[in-house]
């Protein structure tokens, strides 16, 4: 089975509007998971290139899927569905 | 509370948008039709009463970012008229904190308040308990009478169904001095006479009341007019951007600025004046001494603890030496301190060296909205690197840590550190200077923020984060000695 990829963005923007406060999903996510989800930083996701979409940010990808605004827990909420539906 | 907060998220929010105004066509039209903006017609009205009402305090908060004061604001001046003002003004000095009256929620008064919890219960041991007779029981529950309650807590920790509970003001319980309280409407006022400008209000309002005055659009003006404008960024900076320093210089470059320099590289001159002036003060036999970096504490000291000054080493500030320096090197520079707190606004007010402030939020406000991305920048170096212990000043224990590894074998140097001026902290400080003895060290550090300058109210990253790249840097340092 191939793992669930757990993109977190570190472009200037999404760091600056507070990705930094996500760092705790570097340790959670292995925990709950193990080697099923993997979780890396990443370059600019591109998400927040067009106006006004700073406000929506931090991103994080979960697979092809986005998270906007990402808190902890909206994270963990849309990884747990994904889980379930592998 | 963390610096991550959902108000902290709306300033930042609002601060880009003013930098894509100032680069836009039209910056007084795009300047005032921010508000519409973010709240459009038809728009979700996610915090207050109104639309019309988040309109009018995203306004204010503009009219802050402009670098004005909102509490003597004429309400029938437009926006437009503000942002005029603002590209007109050669100097943006005073009080760097502003209360946006509109947006504060004017919180109950704090006092100590039965909740339906109370059982009404026979022990009574909140009665009992109460030394001012300020309880009796009415109804078949506990009833406080204001005007005999001192607020002591007694009650709170009698009762046996916690029911009884402080209310309390965020922005009261932050500040250290007692310098910000509830006026005869219920809104919070400053004091300045009093206040320190440590920022703790700023971080601590839940409805984001207490702005900084900013002077980003000085800055920026400055860049757009093609003068020398030269950062000088904090050694707590480092960690509040993705990538290196050297990243980090390529990417202020890349948004006009002409030249950029590290504070750490006046740090190291700090560090060794310190250790001269402490191995000095040994020889003379005096108790202690503690360190002067640190702006809240510099003005903790000037205004509420002048017994402690004899104490307080007469080094200058690392920001003091970086500017001397910056100056000698281009004498018609605009010079621009990158700080991760508000209090070094009020150094900076003091010293001609520097014209202005920008702190880690405005950076990165004018990053997003020049769309620069510094993890794809190329590294720049710098003339001058600084050293590993200069690098280290914004995190606690970096300070004494320098000045300590300069200081010789055969003086008995015993570090300690005050992290983060509190009530409980103030008090230590002053008994410290009341007996001229500190029977923790003879080296005090002193930082008015929790884990030093990365906790400080306008830092970026999580402190955690921001120690973590600091660290990295750290790695690939020199030593001072």
């Amino acid at each position: 089975m191939e793992s669930i990829e757990v993109k977190i963005c570190s472009g200037t923007t999404c760091f600056v509007m507070g990705s930094t406060y996500l760092n705790e999903l570097y340790e959670i996510i292995p925990q709950l998971y193990g080697d099923k989800v993997t979780v890396k930083p990443s370059l600019c996701l591109g998400q927040c290139s067009s106006s006004d979409k700073h406000s929506k940010a931090p991103y994080v990808k979960i697979d092809d899927e986005y998270v906007s605004q990402a808190t902890i827990e909206k994270v963990l909420d849309v990884l747990k569905k994904k889980v379930e539906q592998v | 509370m963390k610096n991550n907060s959902q108000s902290i998220f709306i300033k930042k929010d609002i601060l880009i948008r003013l930098v894509e105004a100032f680069f836009s066509d039209d910056f007084i039209k795009n300047t005032a039709s921010i508000p519409f903006k973010m709240r459009p017609k038809d728009a979700e009205v996610p915090y207050r009463c109104c639309i019309y009402k988040e309109r009018e305090i995203i306004k204010d908060r503009i009219i802050a970012d402009l670098g004005f004061a909102v509490e003597d604001l004429n309400e029938s001046e437009k926006l437009e008229d503000f942002a005029l003002l603002a590209l007109n003004r050669e100097k943006n000095i005073d009080n760097p904190l502003t209360v946006i009256e509109a947006a504060c929620k004017g919180c109950v008064p704090s006092r100590v308040y039965v909740t339906d919890l109370c059982q009404g219960c026979v022990a009574r041991a909140c009665e009992k308990t109460c030394k001012f007779g300020a309880i009796t029981i009415e109804g078949g529950r506990s009833y406080i009478d204001g005007s005999k309650c001192k607020n002591c807590g007694m009650c709170i920790q009698a009762c046996p169904y916690n029911a009884i509970v402080r209310l309390i003001v965020p922005c009261e319980q932050a500040c250290p001095i007692g310098a910000i309280s509830k006026d005869e409407n219920g809104t919070a006022v400053i004091d300045f006479e009093k206040c320190i400008f440590c920022g703790k209000c700023v971080a601590a309002c839940p409805f984001g009341a207490v702005n900084e005055k900013s002077q980003i659009i000085d800055v920026l003006k400055n860049i757009k007019n093609g003068k020398k404008v030269i950062a000088m960024f904090a050694p707590a900076i480092a960690g509040q951007f993705p990538g290196s320093i050297y990243q980090l210089k390529a990417a202020m470059i890349k948004a006009g600025f002409y030249d950029v320099f590290e504070v750490a590289l006046g740090a190291d001159i700090t560090s060794k004046n310190e250790a001269l002036e402490f191995e000095e003060r040994m020889k003379n036999n005096k108790p202690f001494m503690t360190t002067s970096c640190c702006a809240g504490y510099n003005s903790l000291v000037k205004k509420h603890l002048p017994e402690i000054k004899e104490f307080v080493s007469e080094t200058k500030t690392p920001l003091f030496y970086t500017a001397e320096i910056v100056k000698e090197k281009y004498p018609d520079s605009i010079t621009v301190f990158i700080s991760p707190c508000v209090a070094k606004r009020i150094e900076v007010a003091e010293n001609d060296n520097i014209d202005f402030v920008l702190n880690a939020d405005e950076l990165g406000a004018i990053f997003i909205g020049r769309k620069i991305e510094i993890l794809s920048m190329e590294d720049s170096s710098f003339e001058k690197e600084s050293s590993k212990q200069g690098r280290n000043y914004g995190v606690t224990g970096g300070v004494v840590q320098a000045v300590s590894c300069l200081l010789p074998d055969n003086l008995n140097v015993k570090p300690c550190m005050i992290d983060g001026i509190n009530k409980d902290n103030i008090k230590k400080l002053k008994k410290y200077a009341q007996d001229k003895n500190c029977p923790e060290g003879n080296l005090i550090e002193v930082m008015c923020c929790e884990d030093g300058c990365i906790g400080g109210n306008s830092t970026i990253s999580n402190p955690q984060t921001a120690k973590r790249l600091i660290n990295k840097l750290l790695s690939e340092s020199k030593d001072l000695k």
